[in-house]
Order: structure tokens, then sequence, then C-alpha cells
């Protein structure tokens, strides 16, 4: 059996570890990047429209392309990337971390570390957790699945489609399928508004005269052996009208309903989770409760823009290496969710240092005000032009805003919208 | 051609058939398995509670309470030889109220006169020691340690295989339809007219036992099918208890229960309604409210967020709710294997016995083969595994280290075993290996199946199925000509 040591290992290939890899391995310590799959890039490796990279390389790319130049960076980086490797448990024991491992290529392999970066991505919501009634024919398929059938194995999966929920990864595959000569005759949308970007509603529906249902539900799934048709019904103030419901025929059915972190590893080393996220609670270092486990990308709270992830995944390893130079944790206060915020990463601050946080509202609003202050006193203000769920917001706390605060006001930071 | 004449053939690859196939495969005498489906365990057997029970539900005067306690007691040496998933977990009857004390006294009789072993009336600060995520509310209740847990379709396949190996032929997609009787032979043809000549017949049909009695123009009776809804909660559940909780039974059934299965996921139901058409394995949203109100109101921790998927099964009920295992008074040489409703899962092995029985009664001459060997060897699944010893497997086949469903920990290695041993949809490979039955459902791992059962079975991709017959995964691949998806 392979044994070999580590001053990081980063779990997950995709843009998140890439990144934290990257950077951890540039201040010199030795770092592996262990990855599932045969190649590296993560869920992008199946995103192949454009969109990506408009903050970090000021241009639009492919998935596939943000993910080559992310990869190029490894090449002469140091990072040992072990690819088509699965790691199936970890282990703490008196402060080093083992990662156990499975792989077709290298056998069991035992990888031991000092710091861990939990980068594991997440998985789609599928149709029992949404509990749609009705058959359970071929044809109901999550649309990240669809995508990757498509995009990748070049398997189409259908004929006449019917999408349920109008995430970005719904609106995206709704384009795809019209464009490999599918009819797509509904995207049904339980919320009274869709939850994927405006440019997508746009570029994916209306340019294709694809019908939107928002504030409707699909309340029935007919077919025995494949898909046959689906009931469709609208909502007023959020109760069924049954009366009203109607019937779409089709052979397919797409899920796009959210998506939920992959923690399952993490809490086999005893990482607690917020069930607000499904992803770790993380200290001001994108620490989670487990000394020297980290996380960051989708795996810590799902993304909308991969942007964000490689610069949340970047300073996640900037404090990995401070912590393997120091090992300790500053005196630190949290960061707790205010009014209409569902949830906020990270959840703690230390004082005076800039905060960069990540957090979603509950509310759709324009010109809508972001305060952050304590119990006495506001630190920020902030106007946003418009919020809405499906959008993570992103804020800067600089240093500046922090003096407001003498040093014996530090305390506890609420951050709300209103 | 000149067909092989059996001495039996066995219409239905549940579990019923497959435990008379296990029984029968130990003589010296040619059987021959039927079954409509792609796969076998793909009727009643595959959608149940997998509970072997205990005993005590049934008065001591049906067949059912008797081959009940009988199949219960086979279960440890059937694990032995056949090795799979089963555990005594204990089941827990849960009484709220004084009125429900008092059934569960005459419960606690009915377990005592049917032999049921160590069943005890348990107070309510031992029932909740035994089990402490009961509701505060309980009062007492019934323990009966003998009861179990099972995965049905993993038994069914094991019984098939140790039959296989042991001389059982096996026919799937073979629909009876038609059957003619002509010196002491019957000619059984399917619906696609294969025909196979055998001198004795088993009806294992389970929803369609009637239809195959009549087919055969033996009994007339009526199967009623009963549907009950399951729903499935993920690895880890905050309510996951530690044995089977029942609740206080209504008349018919056994009541909405709460279940550990033996891999470690949770189940609760089923639901009991009578209903038309054998083909409805529909479930409701009024169905799952109603499973998970009764359910928390035992266990209160149950949550809904953690459903991963639902399922419907039909039990297939006859008038005056017994099975119906004899001779046929009608056809000669006809044995009804029929109806079997619940507890069929747990008395399935003590009906092999039973027919067995009854086909000696018959005049068939059973002489047990010399060379018979039952025993299935172990097969290597990474989820068991040592971790200190997988690397020695995975250096004996690479392909147990390349894991294929990461909810379930498959490897690429198992879902090849499963295609060998005859499993070519996704479902087969699913109920088999368990790939695919985790918290994703297959969101991660289906395409990785699907190519390789291309590459194992030789078939393109827009001929795989889920379950056979027109449940098509995909509909063309890109840059092929286009195949018709069934409308
Ligand atoms: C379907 C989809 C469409 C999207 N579309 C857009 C878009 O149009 N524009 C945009 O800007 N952003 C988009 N995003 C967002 C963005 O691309 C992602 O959020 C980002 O790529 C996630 O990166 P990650 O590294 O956190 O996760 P992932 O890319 O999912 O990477 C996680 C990696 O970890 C590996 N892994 C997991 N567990 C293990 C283990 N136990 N052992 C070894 N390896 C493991 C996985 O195989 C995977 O490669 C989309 C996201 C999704 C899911
Ligand atoms: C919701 C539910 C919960 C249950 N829970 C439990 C439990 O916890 N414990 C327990 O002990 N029991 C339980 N049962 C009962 C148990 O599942 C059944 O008694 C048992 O599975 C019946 O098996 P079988 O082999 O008789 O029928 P089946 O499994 O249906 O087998 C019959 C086979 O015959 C085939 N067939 C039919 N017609 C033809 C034809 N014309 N030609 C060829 N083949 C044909 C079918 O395809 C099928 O494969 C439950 C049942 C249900 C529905």
């Amino acid at each position: 059996m392979i044994e070999k040591k580590y001053h990081s290992i980063v779990i997950g290939g995709g843009a998140a570890g890439l990144s934290a890899a990257y950077e951890i391995s540039k201040s010199g310590f030795s770092v592996a990047l262990i990855e599932r799959e045969e190649s590296l890039g993560g869920i992008l490796m199946q995103c192949i429209h454009n969109g990506f990279g408009l903050q970090e390389y000021k241009e639009e790319l492919t998935g596939p392309e943000y993910a080559e130049r992310a990869i190029a960076k490894m090449a002469g980086s140091g990072v040992e990337i072990i690819t088509s490797t699965t790691v199936s448990d970890l282990i703490d024991e008196n402060g080093t971390k083992t990662a156990h491992c499975y792989s077709a290529v290298h056998g069991a392999l035992k990888l031991g570390a000092d710091t861990i970066v939990l980068a594991m991505g997440c998985r789609e919501r599928n149709r029992g957790n949404i509990g749609t009634a009705g058959t359970r024919p071929a044809g109901i398929f999550t649309a990240g699945s669809a995508q990757r059938l498509i995009n990748i194995e070049g398997f189409i999966p259908g004929k006449r489609v019917v999408i349920i929920g109008s995430g970005d990864i719904g609106l995206i595959m709704a384009r795809r399928m019209t464009w490999v000569g599918a009819k797509v005759l509904a995207v049904v949308e339980i919320l009274p508004y869709a939850s994927g970007l405006t440019r997508n509603i746009t570029q994916c529906l209306n340019d294709f005269n694809i019908p939107l249902y928002t504030s409707h539900i699909v309340s029935r799934i007919y077919g025995h052996d494949r898909v046959e048709k689906v009931d469709i019904t609208p909502l007023v103030d959020g109760a069924p009208q049954d009366e009203d419901t109607f019937s779409i025929e089709c052979d397919t059915i797409l899920l796009s309903v959210g998506l939920i972190p992959e923690n399952e590893l993490s809490c086999k080393i005893g990482v607690e989770i917020n069930q607000d996220t499904k992803g770790p609670y993380v200290h001001s270092n994108y620490m989670t409760n487990v000394k020297g486990v980290f996380a960051c990308g989708n795996v810590l709270h799902v993304h909308d823009i991969v942007d964000f992830v490689t610069e949340e995944a970047r300073r996640c390893a900037v404090n990995v290496v401070d912590y393997l130079r120091r090992k300790i944790l500053p005196t630190e206060f949290r960061i707790q969710p205010g009014a209409n915020v569902i949830y906020l990463v990270p959840n703690h601050y230390v004082p005076g240092e800039e905060i960069n946080l990540y957090l979603r509202t509950f509310i759709v609003k324009n010109n809508a005000q972001l305060i952050v202050e304590t119990s006495d006193k506001v630190v920020l203000e902030k106007k946003l032009l418009h919020v809405r769920p499906s959008e993570m917001i992103k804020v800067r706390i600089g240093e500046k805003d922090l003096a407001r605060l003498s040093a014996d006001e530090f305390k506890d930071l609420k951050v709300s919208i209103v | 051609m000149a067909e092989t004449l059996f001495d039996l053939a066995i219409i239905g690859a549940g579990v019923t058939g497959s435990s008379i196939a296990y029984q029968l495969s130990a003589y010296d005498t040619k059987v021959v398995v039927l079954e409509k489906m792609e796969d076998i365990s793909f009727g009643v057997t595959k959608a149940n509670s997998g509970i072997i029970h205990a005993g005590f539900h049934h008065k001591p005067d049906s067949l059912k309470a008797h081959l009940e306690i009988q199949g219960n007691l086979m279960y440890d040496e059937l694990k032995q030889t056949l090795d799979f998933p089963f555990k005594r977990v204990g089941i827990l009857v849960a009484a709220f109220n004084y009125e429900e004390m008092k059934m569960v006294e005459k419960l606690y009789h009915q377990g005592v006169e049917n032999n049921v072993p160590r069943i005890e009336i348990v107070s309510r600060e031992r029932i909740l020691d035994l089990e402490p995520k009961l509701s505060q509310d309980v009062v007492g209740g019934l323990y009966a340690p003998t009861g179990g847990i099972i995965e049905p379709y993993r038994f069914v396949f094991a019984l098939m295989e140790s039959a296989l190996k042991n001389g059982v032929e096996l026919r799937r997609n073979f629909m009876v339809s038609q059957c003619k009787q002509k010196d002491g032979v019957f000619t059984i043809l399917s619906a696609d007219n294969q025909a196979v000549r055998a001198r004795r017949v088993v009806n294992a049909a389970g929803l369609y036992s009637d239809e195959v009695s009549r087919i055969f123009k033996a009994e007339e009776f009526q199967i009623i099918p009963r549907k009950g809804e399951e729903y499935l909660l993920e690895r880890n559940a905050s309510g996951f208890p530690r044995h089977v909780i029942f609740p206080v039974p209504v008349k018919n059934s056994k009541g909405v229960l709460v279940i550990p299965t033996v891999e470690g996921t949770m189940m609760i139901g089923p639901t009991a309604e009578e209903i038309d058409d054998k083909e409805d394995f529909s479930t409701t949203r009024d169905n799952l409210e109603r499973v998970f109100t009764l359910a928390m109101k035992m266990v209160p921790m149950i949550s809904k967020k953690e459903i991963i998927t639902s399922f419907a099964g039909l039990r297939p009920a006859m008038k005056g709710n017994d099975f119906l295992i004899k001779i046929s008074d009608k056809t000669p040489h006809f044995i009804q294997a029929a109806a079997i409703q619940s507890p069929g899962l747990t008395a399935a092995p003590a009906i092999g016995l039973y027919v067995l029985d009854l086909l000696k009664q018959d005049g068939m001459e059973l002489v047990k083969k010399i060379d018979h060997d039952p025993k299935l060897e172990k097969k290597p699944m990474i989820r068991e595994f040592d971790f200190s010893d997988a690397d020695k497997l995975i250096s004996d086949d690479r392909r147990y280290g390349n894991i294929v469903c990461r909810c379930e920990n498959v490897s690429e290695a198992e879902i090849i075993e499963a295609i060998k041993n005859g499993h070519h949809t996704l479902d087969g490979i699913k109920f088999y290996t368990r790939a695919g039955m985790g918290r994703c459902q297959g969101g991660f791992c289906a395409y990785k199946i699907i190519k390789i059962l291309m590459r194992e079975t030789g078939k393109s991709a827009y001929q795989l199925t889920k379950r056979g017959g027109n449940s098509f995964l995909l509909s063309h691949q890109l840059g092929e000509g286009k195949v018709d998806t069934p409308s």
C-alpha cells in the first residue's frame, strides 16, 4: 500500500481544488490534489456554454476553457496530482489527518497531512427530494446529469421535455436540448419568479419561445415504462389549484431543483454542518470546527459563478498557508445572519482584518440596503441595485469600515438586507 | 428441435418461486423457472418493507401464521449458506394508550401460541431504553427480538444463483400465456410463442397468480391488489432506529412502520389501499403526508427533508386473506403457491419446503443429488472490505479500485459481477450492487453504468433499459440515426 505525507491534501479537482492547491504549493508547502475522475476540472468540464471567467480573466470563456487555464497553471507548480482516486474516509489522530483512498491505478492509498482542504463540490437534488407524486418510469434525469450525458458522452436523453425548476442549469439545458433537436415543452417553477440569472431566461427560454410557468408545480408523473405525461398545477398563494390542473405529454423530465454540498466525507472527520448552507461552519480563515480542516467552493456553499469559487479558494489557501506557518487561530467574533439573510460565509471575523462575505437573501427587491452592525454601531451601509435568493451577494467589509469600531467595540456582527 | 421435458416448471421468479426452485435444486430433477420480466425479483418482491416478521401478527389457525414462524427460523442457516444482507434487529410494537396496551397483550398471547421465541411485553421505561428515539408519549409495548430486516432482492438473487449453480434453468422474458396438456405433459407457451414442456407446474405468479391459474384451467379466484407506498430516507437519517418499530395494528394492516434497512438507509411505510389496477405503482402527495404524520407520531425526529426516494408495492391479496398453497383440485399436477401477500417474504423459505412436500404427495419422484452444493462464495464488496486488506483486493483486480457509485461505494468490479450474473438493466444492477440507491439516486453514476453495460454486453446506448420492456434510458446517440423512444 502506498503511504505518503504532505503539508496539505486538497480533495476535489474542480475550480476550488485547483485554485487552492496551486496557491498552497506556491508558498513552498507540499500538496496533493486528489480527484476521483480521470481528469481535472470538475463540473466545469460539462458546462460547454459561455459565461465563465468575466471576473477572473475579464473575458467570456466556456467551462472547459476556464478549467484549462486553471489546469495549465498546475504544470510545474509542484502539486502532486492524483486522479482516478476516490477519498473514502478521513481520520484525525492527534492532529495528523489521514485520507483513505481507492484507485484503479494506485490501489489503496493512505495519505497523511497536517491540513486538509475540502473541495468536493455538490450534488443535485432529485425527484425524491422534492417528493413529486406519480409513477417511477425511465426518462427522469437531473439537469446536470443530462448535461453530462449530452455534452460529454454524446447521448440524447429524450425528445419531448418538461423541465422542473428554473435554476441556471435547467435553463441552460432547455436551450441545449432544443439545439440537439428535442422539443422543450415547459419549464415549471414553483416560485413566483424564475430562479436563474436574467440573462439565461432571455438567452435560453425567450429566444426559443419556451414557455415558463412560474407559480406552478408538476403535481404528478405518468408512465409505466417511460415517462408519458405530467400534470401541471398552478399555485395561488402557495396553494395548489387542483381544478386548474392541465397535462403535457412528454417522454423526458429534467429536474433543476437545487444543489446540495457533498459533505458526507467531511462528516467522517467530525466537521459540523450548517443546516442553512448544508456546508461546514467556517472561521474567518475558512477552517471548519476541526483544526486543520478547511473548506471552499461548492462544498462550502453553492455558488452560481465560478469566478467566486476560484477567489474563495485562493483566500482559503492563503489561510491554510498561514495556519501551516503559525498553527494558531487569532481571536475572532461571529458574523450572524440578520433580517432577510438566509446564510453567510464565513461565520467569523478577526477584529480589524478585512472581511469578504458571501451571502444570500430571502427577498426579491430593487434598491435594497445592506447593513452590517454590532449591537450598538453600524459598520457599513451599502445600496444593492437588485437582490434575489438565487443570486449570491458578495460584500467586502474593508479595514476602513471596521475602523469605525474602536478596539473595545469589536463584537459579534449582524448582517441584514432590508 | 426436441425440447427438454422438464419434471417441473415454476411460474414466477419472485421470492416464492425462487425459494421453491432453491429447495428443488437439492434433488435430481429437471426444473425450469419461467419469468415474464427482464430480471428476477422485479415483481412484488422488489417493493416491500423488507421485514422478517417475528410471527405474532396472525391467528394461530391460519396457514400464514404457521409458515411465517417456520420461515423466520430458517433465515440464519440460509444466510450462512447464501450470504445475503439479513439482520435480526428485533421488532417493537409501540402503544400510546391503555386500549393499545390491551391490544399488545392480545398480540403477546397470539405470539406465545405461535411459538415466537423470547417475545415479551415491555414497560414504558424498557421500551424507551431499547429505543431512545421513540416518542416520550409511548406507554409501553411488545418486543420480539427474533424479528429481522433483509434486502429482499439480494435474497432472491442468491436463492436463484444457488439454484442455477445446481442445475435449475431460468428463462427470463418468458410470459406464460397459454397451456396445452396432453399425455400428462404440459406444453407452456409464452406470449411470443416459445414453448416449454413440463410434467408438473407450480403457480408462483404473485399478482397474476389468478390469471395463471385460469390459463391452466385450475381454481378460479381473484387477486385484489393492495397498494403500499414506502418512503426511503438517506443514510445517517436523524430518526434512524435500532429496531423495526410497529404501531398497534388495525384491521387488515400492520400499520405504518419505521424501519432501519440492513444497508443503513431508513424506510417508513407502507400504506394499505385496495386498488383495481395491477400495474399502478404511483405514489401520492396525500399518502406522503399521511405516512410521515403516522411515523413521526412514533419517532418525532424523522424528517421529510431526508427523503431520497419513494416507491409503491402491491400485495397480491385474496378474499379470506390467507395464502393459497395446495395441489389443484381441478388440474392434475398443478400446484398453487398463489396469493402470497404479506408476510410472504418471511414465509418464503417455509413455502419452499411446504411445496416440496406437496410435490412428493403429488407423486413426484425426489431423490437427493449427491453432488448438491448450495453454498455461494462471498463476493467481495469494496464497502465491506477492511481498508488494510483493500490493497490486495485491488492489486488482484484493479477494477475494485474504481469507485463507480460514490454514495454507496460500489466499484466497477461489482457492477461487472452483476452483469455477468445476468442483470442487464439499470434497476437490475442497482438491486444487485446498490449502485444508484443512495442519496443522489444515480445522478452521478448512471452514465458510468451505461458505459460499462455497453462495453460488457455490446449493446448500444439506446437499447439499454431501466427495467426491461419499453423503459428505454436514452433516445439516441449524437451523430447516430435517431431511434424512437416509445410513445
Ligand atoms: C451544473 C452546473 C452548471 C454551472 N454553470 C455555471 C455557469 O454557467 N457560469 C458560472 O460562472 N458558474 C456556473 N456554475 C458554477 C461553477 O462552475 C461551480 O460552482 C464551480 O465550478 C464549482 O467548483 P468546485 O470545485 O467547488 O466543485 P466541482 O467542480 O464540483 O469539483 C469538485 C470535484 O471534487 C471531486 N470529488 C468529490 N468528492 C471526491 C472524493 N471523495 N475524492 C476525490 N475527488 C472527489 C469531484 O469529482 C469534482 O471533480 C455551474 C455549476 C454547476 C453545478
Ligand atoms: C408494500 C408491501 C410491503 C410488504 N412488506 C413485507 C414484509 O415486510 N415482510 C414480508 O414478509 N412480506 C412483505 N410483503 C409481502 C411480500 O412482498 C410478498 O408476499 C412476496 O414478495 C410475494 O412474492 P411472490 O414471489 O409470491 O410474488 P412476486 O414477487 O410478484 O413474484 C411473482 C413473479 O411472477 C411473474 N409472473 C407473473 N405472471 C407471469 C406469467 N404469466 N408468466 C411468467 N411470469 C409471471 C412476475 O413477473 C413476478 O416476478 C409486503 C408486500 C408489499 C406490497
